[in-house]
């Protein structure tokens, strides 16, 4: 437990990445670990690109995360994906949600979305690639795809030994413990 | 018990915990979170104040008349607020008094970049710089002891990172501090210049002790590992060097860094042979310890803007250079945006279309209308500028004898803070220039903060709403030349727009529509169409003129083949419907 471990949560605003993080950060301070967290508010949540970064071992100094560092970046939007890519390790694995959001000038016609984004990706880092959109809403609630790709997440980080069950029944909204827990799940086993 | 909280948080625990009484602010990020952190203790009063200078006005009364207190602020809010600010630094406090003042390393949401460890050494206010939100916390309750012991107000510096990071911070209990019973202190309290210039030779004084006290104080203590380099730090500086050095370097961390420690600087300066500063912007420390004839590397390695990060700091240091890219493409670029049936879109589209003018802008997400395809803001240089920048430049275009009108455009929020003012001016100079108040019920972009036309306190309570076309009017505005529209409205603005420019008298155009993220209000939902809508396009109709790609709304997406509006983020203010010259979009229920 003395490494620190580096994780990005990366992708538009209004997907839901602070909660993800949320449940991550309060999981790791139950199993014993220090946790430093770190994310931006203001302007750049209007539509643009947001990230949040979680570091955790015995001791964490910097809150952030420089290039290379990262263990695991998990992409709630595929474009987000490239965009973080040089923050992975060599060995580090990314987690990507294959769902597209289209910036502004690409809504506008003037750039395309890049092409084979998951192709180009997989050349060059370990990748696992899920549908946590559809995942959710094949479970009956689509904005609980956050808690699928936390769940995806936490699989690649490899911590045994937290409670994540008990880390989302104390930080979603009651009454959507259960719809969560089997997100969390449905994202663990994809 | 230890809880994970971000510094804003900490800072509010530690000022509940450390006794205050009275907390009063402006939103600015990063700051905003200090307030909206502190109205959750509701054991103590806090509020809203219309701008900085206020809010750190109203927590100096507060101290004199005898409870610890406290404003809060992003970096530019404080030169709002320095007025106060210098000259309390001469008279002291009662109660402790507290500047929480966050600055923006890298400008992730600001118009600037400016160290504010510059003024508090200016302005003579005792500054302290936690590193972390344990530190945040612990400061925070320090800092009314010092302030009361010094009597001196104090100077939290704050950056972005230490504001919006979290990490653990243990809890204490709140302490009790006994209200000072008011008495007038006319010497100390009334600065005219027979007095003040007595305030003046006694701050000096002071200084020397508060100084004695930062060369030997718990928070500025030297951590002696490996002598071979020395690193002196503050702030998150701190823990990116902690990164970067480990053990094998030793520090002096500078949690109290106003008045500098001299004599402690010194003494570390002897006992390691290499010296690295590693601060953000700056080079404060790097410069008093070049005054005291100290040899350290600084800004010649660090770079002087922008904010640091442990590679930054490892490269400086060690030298290498950037890894190799994974895969040699850019991401497309993902630039904020005007949220999908945003109020402001009509009305910048309608602007967008006029020749001739100059638009004055201001801070706020309306300055997201000066972004393409609209491109309808030509200035933004600080809150409540828009207003008196449009009427000298009406002065100036007159004497220049052009035809280009000039309009000024500002939000709420912004208008309360300081553009009142900017009106006086144009008005009472009966200038000509058009005053534009874009009024969305709330204060937006720092995410939904009630303001003095929203009708709520910062504690929930309902409160009485500033009427603006009377508060215009009374200001000298002619009632027929104020004109309140719909901005989802295309014709309504126009129109409006046609009329006041036309005139050459004061005029006011105020665009009233609730933010399109707000949560309704009783009064949202009575004085509004609220009810859910939505565009779509008739693709059988659509000629794909892209007129409707012209209002820059992020639910239109033109993929080249087709034009069409995503659903789910849709909300119905029918702005594209109004552009399209083949009636082929329409709204649906």
């Amino acid at each position: 437990m003395s490494e620190v471990k580096n994780i990005l949560l990366v992708g538009v605003g209004g997907q839901g990445t602070i909660l993800a993080s949320k449940i991550l950060t309060n999981g790791l301070i139950e199993a014993g670990y220090d946790v430093k967290m770190s994310e931006i508010h203001g302007m750049s949540q209007r539509g643009g690109n947001v990230s949040t970064q979680v570091r955790f071992g015995e001791k964490v100094y910097s809150p952030i995360v420089g290039k290379g560092e990262a263990d695991v970046i998990v992409a709630f939007e595929k474009m987000e994906a490239l965009r973080w890519i040089d923050y992975l390790k060599d060995d580090g694995i990314m987690v990507i949600n294959d769902f597209e959001i289209p910036s502004v000038p690409i809504l506008m016609g003037k750039a395309q979305y890049p092409e084979d984004i998951l192709g180009k990706l997989s050349k060059v880092a370990k990748t696992v690639v899920l549908k946590a959109g559809e995942i959710a809403s094949d479970l009956g609630n689509p904005k609980a795809m956050n808690v699928v790709l936390l769940g995806a997440l936490v699989k690649a980080i490899n911590v045994p030994d937290v409670d994540w069950h008990k880390a989302i029944r104390d930080n979603v909204k009651k009454g959507f413990e259960d719809l969560n827990i089997e997100a969390f799940d449905a994202g663990f086993n994809a | 018990m230890k809880t994970i909280m971000s510094g804003n948080e900490a800072i509010a625990r530690g000022a509940w915990e450390g006794g205050m009484e009275f907390a009063s602010a402006y939103p600015g990020t990063p700051s905003t979170e200090i307030l909206e952190n502190i109205a959750n203790y509701k054991d103590v009063y806090s509020e809203w104040a219309p701008n900085e200078k206020v809010g750190a006005e109203a927590a100096i009364g507060a101290s004199i008349a005898g409870v610890r207190s406290l404003c809060a602020m992003k970096h530019v809010g404080l030169n709002v607020a320095a007025d106060p600010l210098y000259t309390f630094c001469y008279t002291g406090v009662t109660g402790g008094m507290v500047f929480c003042v966050a600055d923006d390393p890298g400008q992730h949401s600001s118009q600037n970049e400016q160290d504010n460890r510059n003024t508090a050494e200016s302005a003579r206010a005792l500054m302290l710089e936690p590193s972390d939100s344990q530190e945040c916390k612990d400061f925070m309750k320090l800092a009314f002891e010092l302030s009361e012991r010094f009597d001196t107000p104090i100077i939290m510096h704050l950056t972005t990172r230490v504001c919006h990071s979290k990490g653990l911070v243990e809890l204490g209990e709140r302490v009790s501090k006994p209200i000072v019973p008011y008495e007038p202190k006319i010497a100390k309290y009334v600065t005219v210049p027979a007095n003040a210039k007595v305030l003046r030779a006694k701050l000096e004084d002071r200084i020397k002790i508060m100084r004695e006290y930062s060369e030997t104080c718990e928070i500025n203590k030297p951590e002696y590992n490996d002598k071979k380099v020395g690193v002196i730090t503050s702030g998150i500086s701190y823990q990116y060097s902690k990164e970067v050095f480990g053990e094998d370097a030793s520090y002096l961390k500078l949690g109290m860094s106003w008045p500098f420690p001299d004599a402690l600087v010194k003494e570390f300066a002897e006992k390691v042979e290499k010296i690295y500063v590693i601060e953000e912007m700056d080079p404060y420390i790097e410069r008093h310890c070049k005054l005291l004839g100290i040899d350290v590397i600084g800004k010649q390695v660090i770079p002087s803007f922008d904010e640091l990060n442990t590679d930054i700091v490892r490269n400086a240091i060690f030298g290498g250079t950037d890894k190799p890219r994974k895969i040699n493409e850019d991401a497309v670029v993902r630039p904020p945006t005007l949220c999908a049936g945003c109020p402001h879109r009509g009305f910048f589209y309608a602007l967008s279309k006029r020749k001739n003018i100059m638009i004055n802008g201001d801070i706020g997400c309306y300055t997201l209308g000066a972004a393409p395809p609209l491109s309808a803001l030509h200035t933004c240089i600080c809150m409540g500028g828009s207003l008196s920048m449009a009427h000298g430049a009406s002065i100036a275009m007159k004497r220049a004898n052009t035809e280009t009108k000039v309009v000024g455009v500002l939000g709420d929020s912004t208008f309360f803070h300081t553009g009142v003012e900017s009106l006086i001016g144009a008005v009472y100079n009966q200038g000509s220039s058009v005053s534009i108040i874009l009024d969305n019920r709330i204060t937006g972009m720092t995410g939904h903060q009630q303001n003095p036309g929203s009708g709520y306190t910062l504690m929930g309570k309902e409160t009485t709403e500033v009427d603006i076309p009377a508060l215009c009017m009374a200001i000298g505005v002619k009632e027929e030349n104020i004109y309140t529209v719909n901005p989802n409205h295309l014709d309504e603005v126009n129109k409006a727009l046609d009329e006041a420019l036309a005139k050459d008298e004061p005029t006011v155009l105020i665009t009233k529509w609730p933010c399109a993220l707000k949560k309704f209000t009783e009064e949202d939902k009575a004085n509004f169409d609220l009810s859910p809508k939505k565009c779509i396009i008739d693709q059988d109709k659509c000629k794909k003129c892209k007129s409707c790609v012209g209002v820059g709304c992020p639910a239109i997406y033109n993929s080249g083949d087709k034009i069409t509006i995503n659903q789910d983020s849709c909300l119905g203010c029918g702005v594209c419907m109004q552009v399209c010259p083949f009636d082929a979009i329409e709204e649906v229920k």
